[in-house]
């Protein structure tokens, strides 16, 4: 065992200190007193009898409000000064009242929750219980009550909520973006909600948890279609094109203008029917798939010859179109100019997306699923008050993950939108579960949230009383239009003649490895061949020395161009067979290719 | 092609039986438990020749894919599941994941070679197994030195012996010298001293040969380092760690028909290639089954039939199974393309296309399966 504890200072050895403790407590006291620097951080590590000392980028710090002697530093006579604007937030730092703490020192702190918790042990109080959580998980509504794992799904796929983006998204052009219709404040809120309060994630709506027909198994949910027809759900998604109308060497430039036949890889006059006369797409017209925005042709490359310049032959088309799968109705044209003084065209499509058959959806407690079934309002299930739920949510869902806080705001919502205000759910800091039961009694429902419901179908009551109320949802950023794929004949890659890869290529789903040997596993060979005759090909081999032969088209004969001779037989073999022989051929190596009659 | 048609379904009966024996004992004592009426009787008989029948794989059905499939798939789990062991404390023997490698990739040294010794009839008193325990026990000089000192002007290494240790193990001090053979030097034992010097007076060496003295084997089997003698099913057996059948099997009272070691090597080097195979297909179903993994033995047969085919073992992979294909094409597009492609170049290779994944290279109908029929007919009017 070492005497004396090591000093290191980013990771490099300067000292050691006898009285480590003692050590630390004096760094940590001249930092409170400004005569270090409030981004420096001291830990004692006593089971390696270590001090570490860091000032370097890259450690997440959060601040803590200083106790000392069982005493928060943030007296009453701070706390007056801060409310009477004397004191902002640099004064408390620069006065040691509040501290950042890196992950390191956090070690060696005792933090109290809340200010009247603190015992004489404490080191530090949080300024407040939410600030234990980051912005996302600070949006969930009684975090403490779900399991920890919940909290981190939550907060996952409250970043891929459609929302309202930025305050001045109609004015912006991101590449592409998604924007909710009619976003609303949630019911339940939490501190961090309130500050977020312009950039609502998502819409209140009636949920019911059960099941209908099964169609909400594995985490589905069934969505009212009359709810969805007025607007639930609703969003928009943007793509802005750009394109510029470039200057080149030589005075030659691109011109925006709708294509001419004879331009090289001119579209054919039907592409280009939306273009107005100055080349440019007009606002509100609806484009698909490969449809022109911006006609533009652009002068070949390498031939900058004066002779040339002219040629409309040799020009070639180089519009912007929009991206295979995509579609909508254009937004807004901006034109503009970059910093060369080039014209820079953008343009933005707007598609308005109604929720569909396996859009993505989730609460705030990592509650997510896809839509299984869109049931009209009649077929609905019904209150005896005629309230329709918009979701039917499976609860099965819940034993399992345990997400005590969603029932909990679930109840917590009705009692809001009885009362016609918003209920706060920050973490630790709310009304006590056992006061929104009886809230909600009080409101003349029973206090487990439970009703009687009606079977839309038959309008008969269904045996079992339902957990009903509101909650607060999000449509996520995974829609099956941006994901929906299929393709029977297809573009092939030039190398190996087989499929390409991908939605965005029109590519095909491989039968890899694994798929092949279970259909070797099940002896069907002959749909294993069929299966891999993507890149079916003939080749023409020589018999007599076994190599690939030449077939002239031309003149539609076929012989050896090594022996000279037209003894050739055609092989069936895949295109990436006779790829392999090439390359076997260019090792060096002389591949004989036998052929038998069969 | 045309001779796999030859191949005619396998089937009982063998030896006039219309059934495998195991199955026909399971029948008889089905019976005798419940006896029914003969009609009944030989209807019962008839149902479980047809489920038997039905069961037994098709010609040409490829039970290596099947078999790898079987066995990989548990495999996969086996990954994902081995982590929750990790720092488990108790005996190290190694098993899951790492031990289905070493059996398949044939390792000659395993991480933990153990032994199961069974004892015969005449020697199953504690006695005696303790006895042949401590013979097996590898002791090194270091277990019975107690005190060690290097001694630079006399050009020599001083140990104290720890006495009533060695008369423990019934090792005499006298004759100790003698047990302990290290190279160039002269070990003499004077009361409870032992010392060894070098034949060459030079002090450098000294440091070294302490560290070979105190590693030097005194008594028992090299390389045994534990020995754990346990009452199994009520007969006395010793558990060792560390594996070394040629020596175990020459001591007195070893019952050396029933000895194991987990050992695959070993065991093919002592006893042969069947008892090679058979090492083989215990130590997978072991493993498995202690992951509580469940899989037919019969995947595990073939897996090590065809590691043995050759009458040693070979291991599954670049260096065996896999990289001694005839076929020079799918040893290609195994692993080492450029190195068998060449080779086959220079050796003037022949692929006859016979096997199941050269023909899926060229994209012809594989001979498996459906494939591996052809209809044979005759046009009337034609030769």
């Amino acid at each position: 065992m070492k005497d004396k504890a090591d000093i290191y200072f980013n990771g490099k050895r300067i000292g050691e200190a006898a009285q480590p403790d003692l050590y630390v407590a004096n760094v940590r006291k001249k930092r409170r007193m400004g005569l270090l620097s409030i981004q420096l951080n001291a830990v004692y590590y006593p089971e390696f009898r270590e001090v570490r000392i860091s000032t370097d980028a890259g450690r997440v710090r959060r601040p803590l409000i200083i106790v000392e002697n069982g005493k928060s530093r943030l007296t009453e006579a701070v706390r007056a000064k801060v409310d009477a604007g004397q004191a902002d937030w640099s004064f408390l730092v620069a006065h040691g009242i509040v501290e950042y703490l890196d992950a390191e020192e956090e070690e060696n702190a005792l933090v109290a929750l809340r200010e009247d918790q603190i015992g004489k042990d404490h080191t530090h109080v949080e300024i407040d219980p939410i600030s234990l959580l980051g912005l996302s998980a600070g949006l969930i509504p009684y975090p403490e009550y779900n399991r920890g794992d919940r909290i981190n799904y939550g907060a996952k796929m409250v970043g891929q909520s459609i929302g309202v983006p930025t305050g001045n998204y109609l004015l912006r052009t991101d590449t592409k973006f998604n924007a909710l219709a009619y976003p609303q404040v949630p019911l339940v809120e939490t501190k961090t909600s309130k500050v977020l309060s312009e950039f609502p994630e998502g819409q209140n709506i009636v949920i019911a948890v059960g099941c209908y027909d099964g169609y909400n198994m594995e985490d589905a949910v069934i969505l009212n279609k009359s709810s969805i027809q007025r607007g639930l759900a609703r969003s928009f998604y943007f793509r802005t094109y750009e394109t510029l109308k470039k200057r080149y060497w030589g005075g030659q430039e691109d011109a925006i203008q709708i294509p001419e036949p004879g331009i090289k890889g001119f579209r054919g006059e039907d592409a280009y029917k939306d273009l107005d006369a100055d080349g440019i797409i007009n606002p509100m017209s609806f484009v698909t798939s490969d449809s022109v925005l911006v006609g533009k042709i652009s002068p070949l490359r390498f031939l900058t010859t004066e002779e040339f310049a002219s040629d409309i032959e040799n020009k070639r088309e180089t519009s912007v179109t929009i991206k295979h799968g995509e579609r909508g109705l254009v937004d807004t044209i901006f034109i503009s100019e970059t910093t060369d003084a080039d014209q820079l065209f953008k343009i933005r499509i707007r598609d308005a997306r109604q929720p569909e058959l396996g859009d993505k959806f989730a609460s705030r407690h990592g509650q997510k699923g896809v839509v299984g079934l869109l049931v009209n309002q009649e077929d609905m299930p019904f209150t005896g008050r005629g309230v329709v739920p918009d979701i039917i949510f499976n609860p099965h869902a819940i034993p399992s993950r345990m997400t005590i806080g969603q029932l909990l705001e679930i109840i917590a919502a009705k009692t809001g939108a009885l009362n016609g205000e918003t209920v706060d759910a920050s973490a630790f800091d709310h009304m006590k579960d056992e006061d929104i039961r009886k809230l909600l009694k009080r409101l003349g429902f029973r206090d487990d949230g439970k009703e009687v419901l009606y079977d839309g179908r038959t309008g008969k009551a269904f045996t079992v009383r339902i957990y009903v109320g509101i909650s607060f949802y999000m449509k996520l950023d995974h829609m099956v239009t941006d994901k929906i794929h299929a393709r029977s004949r297809g573009p092939v890659t030039l190398l190996t003649k087989q499929p390409t890869e991908g939605r965005a290529k029109r590519g095909g789903l491989r039968i890899g490895e694994m798929e092949q040997q279970c259909l070797i596993g099940h002896g069907a060979a002959l749909t294993l061949k069929e299966r891999f005759d993507s890149d079916k090909a003939f080749m023409p081999v020589c018999t007599k020395c076994g190599m690939i032969a030449t077939h002239d088209v031309a003149k539609n004969r076929t012989f050896c161009s090594i022996c000279k001779e037209s003894s050739i037989q055609w092989v069936e073999t895949s295109y990436a067979f006779k790829l392999t022989l090439d390359e076997i051929k260019s090792m060096g190596v002389y591949p004989n290719v036998q052929v038998e009659e069969l | 092609m045309s001779d796999t048609i030859a191949h005619a379904p396998l089937r009982w009966p063998v030896n006039g039986q219309s059934l495998p024996p195991k199955i026909e004992q399971d029948v008889k004592d089905y019976l005798a438990r419940s006896p029914m009426p003969p009609e009944r009787e030989r209807e019962f008989r008839e149902r479980v020749r047809e489920i038997y029948e039905r069961i037994l794989y098709s010609p040409e059905e490829p039970v290596g894919v099947v078999t790898a499939q079987s066995l990989s798939e548990p495999a996969t789990q086996m990954t994902m599941r081995t982590y929750h062991f990790a720092g488990t404390a108790g005996i190290q023997v190694t098993l899951g994941l790492p031990r289905m490698l070493e059996i398949f990739d044939a390792r000659k040294d395993p991480r933990t070679p153990t032994m199961k010794v069974y004892i015969k009839k005449e020697y199953q008193t504690l006695d005696h197994v303790k006895r042949i325990a401590e013979n097996i026990k590898d002791i090194r000089a270091k277990d019975v030195i107690s005190s060690v000192l290097i001694d630079m002007t006399d050009v020599l290494v001083k140990c104290r012996l720890n006495l009533p240790k060695l008369q423990s193990l019934e090792v005499d001090p006298e004759r100790l010298s003698k047990l302990l053979k290290i190279r160039n030097t002269a070990v003499t034992v004077e009361g409870d001293a032992l010392m060894v010097r070098p034949k060459k007076k030079d002090i450098t060496v000294l440091h070294k040969l302490k560290y070979t003295v105190l590693e030097s084997h005194v008594k028992g089997i090299k390389d045994i380092s534990q020995v754990v003698v346990s009452k199994e099913d009520g007969e006395w057996v010793i558990n060792t760690l560390g594996s070394n059948l040629k020596k175990v099997f020459e001591l007195e009272g070893v019952d050396y028909t029933r000895t194991r070691s987990n050992n695959i090597f070993e065991v093919y080097d002592v006893l042969g290639i069947e008892a090679g195979r058979e090492a083989i297909v215990r130590e997978t179903a072991f493993t498995m089954d202690e992951q509580g993994l469940v899989i037919d033995v019969r995947y595990i047969l073939l897996l090590a039939d065809t590691m043995c085919v050759e009458g040693g073992i070979k291991p599954i992979g670049r260096y065996g199974i896999s990289g001694q294909k005839a076929s020079p094409l799918v040893r290609a597009s195994f692993e080492e393309t450029k190195k068998h492609i060449t080779a086959a170049a220079v050796k003037g290779e022949r692929d006859p296309f016979v096997g199941t994944v050269e023909n899926i290279m060229v994209n012809q109908v594989a001979p498996i399966g459906t494939g591996a029929y052809e209809l044979v007919g005759r046009i009337p009017g034609k030769k």
